[in-house]
């Protein structure tokens, strides 16, 4: 059978992948951030994962507001590194895992979640930056990938505690898979952050650590943060933080923290990393 | 169930909600079209060729014309679209952000350096001191 192992969650900043294509990570402006993520790779290759569910968002590459996906899986063999406006990250090609991404999608469905399905769309920072950060620069990727995209970009996002339970729901459905495969669950975005308007460069040191704290100590009362809260205390981009939760529902209700990392600042952005580990063992 | 747009409270900020989402649509997908590496040709060899081809307003279109990065919310941008032009002028997140906040690039970089802008004082349009009243 089918088991998540274990739950990392990341910022996705596009300037952090820019500096690993670029290759100025050993800058002054660089080398903290970057050298906090090598205990997470380091675990991550010990690790080995089989597969691993990355939960983001697109940010206008594979959609437009033309149709918005609230909850959106995809099944394909590969994804392809989208053009974000200034060329396709040079990274290698996502491989997908259509078995576990189609069973999820009919499992979820019927578990009542309301799934979208795409059977192609290119992937962007959101999906590509979780995985350069925690795999490092590769010709291939070292597991498969299945996207799954949570709409942030048009309000509003899904609830906290909607992601929670999509969360939960994933679980059992990757339970009830009959190949034995350990899986990563990946949740991305923030942490605090605005990129827009006259307040733009909004940071809450004090917010973002009583998130993470929470992520171990009482999850479910962070699910309960509204959409207001979390943009007038974290920023507006800072809504992305409802991501985690789809990772943290997958999770056991007991984890363990293996490692956090936080560094201010990544462009305008508060960078945050967690590892969290299911009690029940990998 | 109503939605609440509470959020309105919070000063500086332009969420991309239903009512900009109605006026922004065309804005946002002249943005979008910035994907493609032969539309950013066009549009950087003749900027109002290129926007005719959208039905923009008169505003939208200045405002793209002008960059006005703020101007460009007020008529419905997303920054998520928005910055594509940003990345057509060779500009990054960070320098849009310090456009949008009024304040000369070295100093934004300089304010992000120092732990970013507080959310003290910048919770409320209304108030510009208390940070308890976050916690009300």
């Amino acid at each position: 059978m089918a088991k998540i192992v274990a739950g990392i969650a990341t910022s996705h900043v596009p300037a952090i992948g820019v500096a690993m294509d670029k290759g100025t990570t050993g800058t002054p402006y660089w080398a903290p951030l970057f050298k906090g993520y090598e205990p997470a790779r380091e675990w991550l290759a010990k690790l080995a994962p089989d597969v691993a569910i990355i939960v983001y968002n697109d940010h206008a590459c594979a959609f437009s507001l033309q149709i918005i996906p609230t909850f959106l899986i995809g099944v394909a063999e590969r994804f392809p590194i989208a053009d974000e406006g200034f060329g396709p990250r040079p990274v290698p090609m996502v491989m997908g895992h259509p078995a576990l991404a189609w069973h999820l999608a009919e499992s979820l469905i019927l578990d009542e979640f309301d799934m979208t399905i795409a059977n192609e769309m290119p992937v962007d920072h959101g999906l590509t930056v979780p995985l350069s950060v925690t795999c490092g620069q590769r010709s291939e990727w070292p597991f498969p990938v299945i996207p799954l995209c949570v709409n942030v970009v048009q309000y509003p996002p899904p609830t906290g505690a909607r992601c929670f339970k999509l969360g939960r729901a994933i679980r059992r459905a990757v339970d009830n898979f009959d190949q034995d495969l350990r899986v990563v669950i990946y949740g991305t975005g923030g942490m605090s952050h605005q990129l827009q308007g006259e307040r733009a460069g909004l940071i809450n040191r004090q917010f973002d650590t009583a998130f993470l704290d929470g992520m171990t100590q009482d999850p479910l009362a962070l699910t309960r943060i509204t959409h207001t809260e979390y943009m007038r205390e974290a920023g507006s981009e800072g809504i992305e933080m409802v991501m985690w939760h789809v990772m943290r529902g997958a999770l056991d209700e007991q984890v363990a923290e293996v490692y956090r990392h936080y560094h201010i600042p990544a462009s305008n952005t508060a960078a945050g990393l967690m590892i969290l580990e299911n009690r029940s063992g990998a | 169930m109503t939605t609440p747009r509470d959020y309105e409270s919070i000063p500086g900020t332009y969420v991309y909600d239903a009512a900009r989402g109605r006026i922004g649509y065309v804005l946002n997908m002249f943005c979008m079209s910035l994907n493609k590496a032969e539309n950013r040709k066009s549009f950087k060899d003749n900027e109002a060729a290129y926007l005719d081809r959208f039905e923009l307003s008169p505003e939208q279109r200045r405002t793209v014309l002008e960059r006005d990065w703020l101007g460009m919310l007020k008529v419905g941008g997303n920054i998520y679209y928005t910055i594509k032009i940003a990345f057509c002028d060779g500009l990054t997140f960070q320098d849009v952000a310090g456009m949008m906040s009024g304040v000369p690039k070295e100093t934004y970089a300089k304010m992000m350096l120092a732990g970013g802008r507080s959310p003290d004082g910048n919770r409320y349009k209304d108030d510009s001191t208390s940070a308890e009243a976050a916690h009300g």
